[in-house]
């Protein structure tokens, strides 16, 4: 009566019942006792500095296509190493071409200087700049008085 | 290890073009200067790998466990995918440069786009479609956004990728529901036992998610949507390689896994391709008619083409195949030409292939504005042009399969096609030249769309010879 996929539909149900199951009888239990500790997010005990909604060190993107690169090759050299022993040959050739094309992409990425690890170059202030930054400046705002050069101009 | 050799022998146009790629992002890698060798090594590799291509076309039969076709069929089109890619190529050397997205990488990605329109269009088995399915589109997807300043290269770049992803989709949940009826992938093998699943409602609705796959890539209307926008916002020579090369691979591919062995003439699937094929081509050529821009015009030009080649697969039958494979040769040179001249009279910005553009080009280019010409009539459909014998095959064909009404909405809709193409024609040679100044063309540029020009006479003027290649292909 049942096809496979009947079998896969039962469990998609059951599955979906117990999540709402789980979070309707939590509900009724529970005790709604909100401070501002508790809606805190949670950062392993510490005081959170700053929003959740942070800009990522570009950085971190090129370390991630790296993972991905190594992570795929992990993945897939599993299932080869289970058939391995009864493909034999064909399966080393397979797996070898398979790394060896991985590794040229790892030597693209070094060769075109993708694995460098830019360090942000400290902007020391200095005289000639001063120019550069004057429209930054609010206009109307009062100049500081310190600087009397500046509201000279 | 004597059949892993043999095997990668017999598939040697799909092996070579990965290598020529490999061997492409190497040299790309360690040069940095100019883009000359990588040209270079690409278009030589190309010419080797039609060659492998020509040499394996009498080897019929299949590889790697029967999951990849090898000759007839999968070398043609595999040569047809290859001229497409070294077309491109040729045409993007000044393009590239015209727009600053000189990189080498460029070539890397048209040349691994085409061995994954091979793989896609040989693989007799649903997973190494789906193989090369992917590694066509990603290749495509970050083509098309390539210029990464352009804004509308950037929306063409997410859309196509998203709406490209969501279709991916719908194909690999219509291989697991043929697989769950089946219990394998392979398509001989569900071909073998065809008549006890025909009428099995999961494997209908897995055969009808495989189509919706399908449609989406070869652009047919309600699939369509994304063609016009990315089209109009690709660099100009992926546009052409897009709907030349990733076209006839989707068609390919269509041809192989629906007609050649699932069998379903006289079927329900017949109705829902007949449909797709009516709706193709009354939408693209209709709303054609009100488009300024060039690129967007031959965009729902190509959901237009797409209609008529579906007329073929609905049809079905040995002629209407090889009139489809015809059709798409043609369509193949025909479109990389038009595109290639948007490509030469585009600006540096991107801009400028609308219609005001090509006023009286005759009097500026008038090379230029000939092979615009040439390749007008060829999608018009004009004697002796190669777009005639296209239409001309696939019409017979469908006339003698009992699909006379199809016939006909594709007779009208090709009268009203008529009216945009010509009035290029008509803009180009009988209307005052504008004040702009001619557009820059390189002997490359004129090269390839000499190639194609001459292409599509041949073809157009020898149809039989290529026909006589696809004699027994199936």
């Amino acid at each position: 009566m049942l096809t496979e996929f009947g079998k896969a539909l039962i469990f998609i149900i059951l599955g979906l019942v117990f999540v709402a199951g789980g979070l309707l009888v939590a509900k009724i239990l529970r005790p709604h006792n909100p401070t501002a500790e508790k809606t805190l997010p949670y950062e392993c005990g510490e005081d959170p500095i700053g929003p959740q909604w942070m800009r990522f060190n570009i950085r971190f993107y090129v370390v991630a296509l790296i993972f991905i690169l190594f992570d795929v090759e992990l993945v897939l050299l599993f299932p080869w190493a289970l058939v391995y022993s009864k493909l034999g040959m064909f399966a080393y050739v397979a797996g070898a071409l398979f790394i060896v094309i991985l590794f040229l992409a790892d030597f693209y990425l070094w060769a075109k200087g993708d694995l460098e690890w830019i360090r942000p170059e400290p902007n020391v202030p200095r005289l000639d700049q001063l120019v550069d930054h004057m429209p930054l400046r609010v206009k109307g705002a009062t100049p500081p008085a310190a600087s009397p050069v500046a509201t000279s101009e | 290890m004597n059949q892993l050799l043999t095997d990668t022998l017999h598939t040697a146009p799909i092996m070579g073009t990965i290598v020529l790629a490999l061997v492409v992002i190497l040299i790309n890698a360690m040069k940095k200067d100019s883009l000359a060798l990588e040209y270079w090594v690409s278009l030589i590799g190309i010419a080797a790998n039609i060659g492998l291509a020509v040499w394996a076309f009498p080897l019929r039969g299949s590889a790697f466990a029967g999951t990849v076709m090898t000759g007839g069929f999968a070398s043609l089109t595999a040569a047809v995918f290859l001229v497409a890619a070294g077309l491109t190529i040729i045409l993007s050397r000044a393009y590239i440069e015209k727009i600053g997205v000189n990189f080498g990488e460029f070539f890397h990605l048209i040349l691994m786009g085409a061995a994954g329109m091979m793989t896609f269009a040989a693989g007799t088995d649903l997973v190494v479609t789906f193989v090369g399915l992917e590694l066509m589109s990603i290749c495509l997807y970050a083509l098309a956004g390539i210029s990464r300043r352009v804004h509308k290269s950037n929306e063409a770049a997410l859309k196509y990728f998203l709406l490209g992803a969501f279709a991916s989709g719908f194909f690999l949940y219509g291989i697991a529901l043929i697989y769950g009826m089946t219990g394998t992938t392979n398509i001989l093998g569900i071909a073998q036992n065809i008549a006890a699943y025909k009428s099995e409602p999961l494997f209908l609705v897995g055969a009808g998610l495989l189509l919706v796959g399908f449609a989406f890539k070869i652009g047919a209307v309600p699939f369509h949507m994304w063609v016009p926008d990315v089209y109009e916002g690709s660099p100009t020579v992926v546009s052409a390689f897009m709907s030349t090369g990733a076209k006839a691979a989707a068609f390919a591919a269509l041809l192989l896994v629906f007609t050649a062995t699932f069998d379903f003439i006289h079927s329900s699937m017949n109705t829902v391709l007949s449909v797709l094929a009516v709706a193709s081509m009354l939408v693209g050529n209709i709303v054609a008619i009100s488009q300024t821009n060039v690129k967007r015009m031959l965009a729902y030009s190509s959901i237009g083409h797409a209609g008529y080649m579906l007329i073929g697969i609905t049809a079905g039958g040995d002629v209407s195949m090889a009139g489809v494979l015809f059709y798409l040769i043609s369509y193949m040179f025909t479109n990389l030409g038009a595109f290639g001249v948007a490509s030469i009279i585009e600006n540096a910005e991107q801009q400028g292939t609308d219609l005001e553009n090509f006023r009286g080009l005759y009097y500026r280019r008038p090379l230029l504005a000939v092979l615009m010409g040439v390749f007008m009539f060829s999608l018009v459909g004009i004697p002796p042009l190669a777009g005639f014998f296209g239409k001309y095959y696939i019409f017979v064909a469908a006339i003698e399969n009992g699909y006379t009404w199809l016939t006909i909405v594709g007779v009208i809709t090709s009268m009203i096609s008529v009216y945009y193409y010509l009035r290029v024609v008509v803009l180009m040679f009988f209307q005052a030249p504008e004040e702009a100044e001619a557009p820059q063309v390189t002997s490359g540029g004129t090269i390839a769309l000499l190639v194609s020009a001459f292409g599509i006479l041949l073809v157009g003027l020898f149809p039989s010879i290529v026909l006589g290649w696809m004699g027994g292909l199936f």
